[in-house]
């Protein structure tokens, strides 16, 4: 429980680092070390799947992408102008809400959830005589949420589409 | 863009294993965490890790990024002519379950070569003059 504290600490003084350095280069490994520390607490939280992916995408592939990018760009951050009122008030109140709306999040680990007794529960008990998948993750996203992954993929594939005409000015 | 020896010795002895690793992942996703999302975006971290430091110019992958959606919605296509639902793959073998283990793996395969085809046209793009 302590390291969670001192683990997600970390992550919040990094995503600050980030926004507050001025130096784009140093911002970029600033983020590079949030995504890595956000993978050791997916993996704390038992989510290995999601501590994979984030992992590979935000510590590894995203930071190559933006490190790429700002070799075309200049290295330091032009307008940063000292303090905003209206912009500090209009992210406080989305602020606020969030914090709010928390009160009503279901308890940590309680198998009271209502997400633990709705669908969960049949497929914990028919993915090994259904798919013969013992990744429960994988039976999921390929085989019972079949339709969301294959619009996920189509998304990416649009995303690379997109990439290459804005770049190319087509 | 790099001379550095070390480097460059260090990223030929690399690359393969990387590329084996992420074939793993695909494959082993089925038993452990992993699949081809996180095989796709591995291997083209190898892909790009050799393309920076070799300088390699790299084919045009952008075809492998269709190839790889267009496998998976086949997949759901193939299905639905084995008289199933779409994207039923119980209908892919005699053995239900087989099936489904198989249709999984085929659409696995089409997700890491979407990813990895689509991360290194990313890339190109960025880096090109």
């Amino acid at each position: 429980m302590i390291i969670e504290f001192i683990l997600l600490f970390i992550v919040f003084i990094f995503a600050l680092l980030a926004i507050v350095s001025g130096d784009l280069t140093a911002s970029i490994f600033f983020l590079s070390g949030f995504s890595f520390l956000m993978a050791v607490i997916w993996k704390w939280l038992g989510a290995v799947d999601v501590s994979f992916t984030e992992a590979a995408v935000g510590a590894g592939v995203s930071t190559v992408f933006l490190l790429a990018v700002l070799l075309k760009t200049e290295k330091n951050e032009k307008f940063f102008k000292g303090f905003n009122l209206r912009a500090f008030i209009l992210t406080l109140i989305p602020l606020v809400l969030l914090l709010y709306s928390t009160r009503y999040m279901p308890e940590f680990m309680n198998p009271e959830n209502i997400t633990n007794h709705h669908v969960i529960q049949r497929y914990i008990e028919k993915t090994i005589p259904e798919t013969h998948v013992p990744n429960m993750v994988t039976s999921i996203l390929a085989s019972y949420r079949g339709y969301d992954t294959l619009g996920e993929t189509t998304v990416i594939f649009l995303a690379g589409i997109c990439v290459v005409f804005l770049l190319r000015k087509l | 863009m790099t001379e550095d020896v070390i480097l460059k010795v260090i990223t030929r002895f690399l690359v393969p294993f990387i590329k084996l690793y992420s074939l793993y992942v695909i494959a082993f996703g089925e038993s452990g965490p992993g699949g081809g999302f996180q095989g796709g975006v591995i291997y083209a971290a190898a892909v790009i890790l050799e393309k920076i430091v070799y300088e390699k110019k790299l084919q045009k992958p952008d075809i492998f990024a269709s190839l790889g959606v267009m496998i998976y919605a086949g997949t759901g296509f193939l299905c639905l002519i084995l008289g199933g639902y779409f994207l039923e793959y119980n209908v892919l073998h005699n053995n239900p379950a087989t099936g489904n283990a198989t249709g999984i793996f085929v659409i696995e395969v089409g997700v890491a070569i979407t990813v990895s085809a689509t991360m290194i046209t990313i890339f190109n793009e960025l880096t090109a003059d």
